[in-house]
């Protein structure tokens, strides 16, 4: 047992971060807010660095990597809030035509959720619908063209993140090999990895900002209120980083379902401390808080909220 | 990053697990609370239990006394005693866990064969003097004298909160050596015997009832200068070592034993219709998270800390002023855990009071019954965010050392 990052992973994360803060910085993010729709350049970009084919085999033209190489891609993911149906891209470049390569967008309903929120419906070219409530259940998977969706509106309290609720869709093209309760599992450990990377992000804007704001002649990172409350993410972030990369290491079920869970709190909780250390400039338009909070309550009730993944933990204490 | 136990792990894993099958049945029953003889034999005996096996110092370097075994062998001893329900450390708490590990770094040949040999054999209980009743989180504010004489130091203080101090044959003692210097610059880590002429100990009751802990009087308590660990004045920066033991390590096979409590506490539940509850089911299955990610962080924390053992070089480990993964050191650490110490001991300390308290709601009115031991555990839980630095002063430490955020007061 090392349970480190190796020199291969290091490397893997720092290269994405890189990429991403090329392609994707603030001037692109504040861009994304007036117009969230995925950037078709970016996405080839991303699949020509192997983003969507990280763990198709070698011999199908994949990276050949694992589960726990994926979560740090979407913990870079998570960090830059670079928005779009990324999850469903990662998720199914092995069964749907041209993910792999960055040419169509996919994207991944939760048919099981109440209601059914379909993310960025106007930017995927098709839609897969995964049935069956609770993770470890079977349930169909099947394809469908966007078009023949029937939806209704819905205001996404995400800005990044449009959403229509699905009022009705038809059921006849299942999906060959693939397996509903695997595509919840890793849809729900690539989201908490999403989220630990804005929960790492929200430490580092509010650790900044501490430094640089002064109040009283000093900063206001030096008074001890401000101070706990940054100790108080930075542990919440590196709690969760030790559930998440266990759980890519296992792949089991209830081990992400506490990985989900940990990663909620800590990327809503940081958002939320990021917002207070902040102040009134927290509360703007202009700063970028409010797009990491939002997107966290959103990816929370996303593949297993608090609710649900609680019950299982419980359950799974008593049996 | 790996998760996965070798051949050969699991092979010591089975061969430990075959033992401690063989052993357990045979232990004498556990003396009460109260009974300070009784306890001092009851976990010297399991000590030699270990030492006789082949199981103490697991990890310690070869040269410290120890087996050199990998910080993964570490984890499994701890994992599987817990689980097999072998007595805790006890008494051998200080020796064992943080002035042993402190001696085998910093101490010379001559220390290491005095004193590391007893603490593993169980022959020798150690206690802690650093805290002083002026001088608690402020630490560096120490009074307590030693002043030079001859080949002796002459030491008058008191200290406060010794825990063991009734059982102890040695105390891990911080003095001032020069009154004139900057405060952290004038302290010096002494090993004082505590039969020596002058020693006082007088027992304080905890809120729990029993004696954990006591005060100490030193009226001119003659302490051979050879007794000294590390250099005279840089007292400090040895400290600085054995709380990072204190913090970093050795709370580790506590979670494993809070993941058995926890499972029972849903047991008991079950059988008792609280389980019909929803927000206490809830709660119990957040906590089950919550304990099982501390368990993954402290592997985390041993792979990075412990992949040298102790003693063999390196100096702890100072992390960048940075956050994340990023602020998580390079590479090995010479065996002294880092602030991710303090990162595990915050939660950790605040989960396990959570944990007594969820048991209090299974329990219902039983919870006022002292003599249940997880009302007693309860009790104790208290201490948690007090002991080895309270939860204020850790985020203290996270917040300058590890954000780097500037210094206030
Ligand atoms: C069960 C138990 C066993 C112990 N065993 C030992 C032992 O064996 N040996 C030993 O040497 N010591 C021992 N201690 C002492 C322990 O290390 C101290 O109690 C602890 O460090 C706090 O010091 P204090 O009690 O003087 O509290 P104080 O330092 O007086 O603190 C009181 C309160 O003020 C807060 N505070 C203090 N300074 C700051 C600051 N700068 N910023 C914010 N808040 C602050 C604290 O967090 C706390 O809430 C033990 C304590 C307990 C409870």
């Amino acid at each position: 047992m090392d349970f480190q990052l190796t020199d291969d992973q290091r490397a893997l994360r720092d290269g994405t971060r890189e990429l991403l803060a090329g392609r994707f910085g603030r001037d692109r993010l504040r861009a994304a807010v007036d117009d969230p729709a995925p950037d078709r350049g970016l996405w080839r970009e991303l699949a020509t660095a192997g983003f969507f084919a990280l763990r198709l085999p070698e011999a199908d033209g994949g990276v050949g990597l694992g589960l726990p190489e994926a979560v740090l891609v979407f913990e870079e993911v998570g960090r830059a809030l670079l928005p779009g149906p990324l999850v469903a891209g990662q998720l199914l470049a092995g069964a749907v035509d041209g993910v792999a390569t960055g040419e169509r967008i996919v994207a991944l309903c939760d048919g099981g959720a109440d209601p059914v929120l379909w993310e960025h419906p106007d930017h995927c070219d098709v839609l897969i619908f995964v049935e069956g409530g609770a993770p470890e259940r079977d349930g169909a998977v099947y394809r469908s063209a966007p078009a023949e969706v029937a939806r209704a509106p819905f205001a996404s309290v995400d800005p990044l993140t449009p959403l229509v609720r699905v009022t009705g869709r038809p059921r006849t093209t299942p999906l060959p090999g693939a397996d509903a309760s695997r595509l919840r599992r890793e849809a729900a450990l690539l989201t908490a990895a999403e989220q630990l990377g804005s929960a790492g992000r929200t430490v580092e804007t509010a650790v900044g900002y501490a430094r640089q704001r002064t109040q009283f002649g000093a900063p206001i990172g030096s008074f001890q209120a401000v101070k706990h409350l940054c100790a108080g993410m930075l542990v919440r972030a590196e709690l969760a980083r030790a559930a998440v990369y266990a759980a890519a290491v296992t792949g089991d079920a209830l081990d992400i379902a506490g990985a989900k869970l940990l990663a909620d709190e800590a990327a809503v909780g940081n958002a939320r401390d990021c917002l207070q250390v902040h102040g009134g400039m927290g509360f703007t338009w202009e700063a970028d808080v409010h797009l990491h909070l939002k997107r966290a309550w959103l990816r929370a009730e996303r593949w297993g909220g608090a609710r649900e993944a609680e019950e299982r933990l419980a359950q799974a204490l008593a049996g | 990053m790996d998760l996965a136990y070798t051949a050969e792990e699991e092979a010591f894993r089975d061969r430990l697990r075959t033992w401690l099958a063989e052993v357990l049945p045979k232990l004498p029953p556990k003396p009460v609370a109260t009974d300070w003889p009784g306890r001092r034999a009851y976990d010297a005996a399991w000590q030699r239990m270990l030492y006789d096996a082949g199981y103490a110092g697991l990890h310690w370097p070869a040269d410290a006394g120890g087996r050199g075994a990998t910080p993964t062998q570490h984890l499994i001893f701890l994992e599987e005693s817990e689980k097999a329900g072998a007595p805790y450390v006890g008494a051998n708490f200080v020796g064992l866990l943080h002035a042993g590990p402190t001696i085998a770094a910093e101490g010379t040949p001559a220390q290491r064969a005095r004193w590391l040999p007893p603490i593993l054999r169980g022959d020798e209980i150690w206690c802690q003097g650093f805290s002083e009743p002026d001088a608690g989180s402020d630490l560096a504010a120490l009074r307590t004298r030693a002043v030079r004489d001859g080949d002796d130091y002459v030491v008058t203080g008191s200290k406060i909160w010794t825990s063991h101090a009734e059982v102890a044959d040695w105390c891990e003692l911080l003095v001032r050596t020069d009154p004139e210097a900057p405060r952290h610059r004038g302290i010096s880590w002494l090993a004082m015997p505590m039969d020596a002429p002058g020693v006082t100990v007088r027992p304080l009751r905890t809120l729990a009832g029993s004696t954990e802990f006591a005060e100490l009087f030193l009226d001119e308590v003659r302490v051979p200068a050879g007794n000294r660990v590390g250099a005279e004045h840089d007292g400090w920066r040895v400290t600085m070592v054995t709380l990072s033991f204190e913090r970093g390590t050795a709370f580790v096979g506590e979670v494993v034993a809070c993941r058995r409590v926890l499972g029972e506490l849903a047991r008991t539940a079950r059988a008792n219709g609280r389980w019909d509850d929803a927000v206490l089911r809830r709660r119990l299955g957040r906590l089950n998270a919550e304990f099982a990610a501390l368990w993954r962080l402290t592997q985390w924390n041993v792979s990075e800390a412990m992949g040298v053992p102790p003693g063999h070089g390196g100096p702890p480990a100072r992390a960048k002023p940075s956050v994340g993964e990023d602020s998580r050191p390079r590479g090995r650490s010479g065996g002294v855990p880092g602030t991710g110490g303090s990162v595990f001991k915050l939660r950790y300390s605040h989960a396990r009071q959570e944990l007594y308290d969820a048991a209090a709601e299974v329990l219902g009115g039983q919870a006022l019954d002292a003599a249940h031991p997880w009302v007693a555990d309860r009790l104790s839980a208290l201490a948690y965010t007090i002991a080895a630095g309270t939860s204020q002063i850790q985020r203290n430490i996270v917040a300058e050392r590890i954000l780097g955020l500037p210094k206030g007061r």
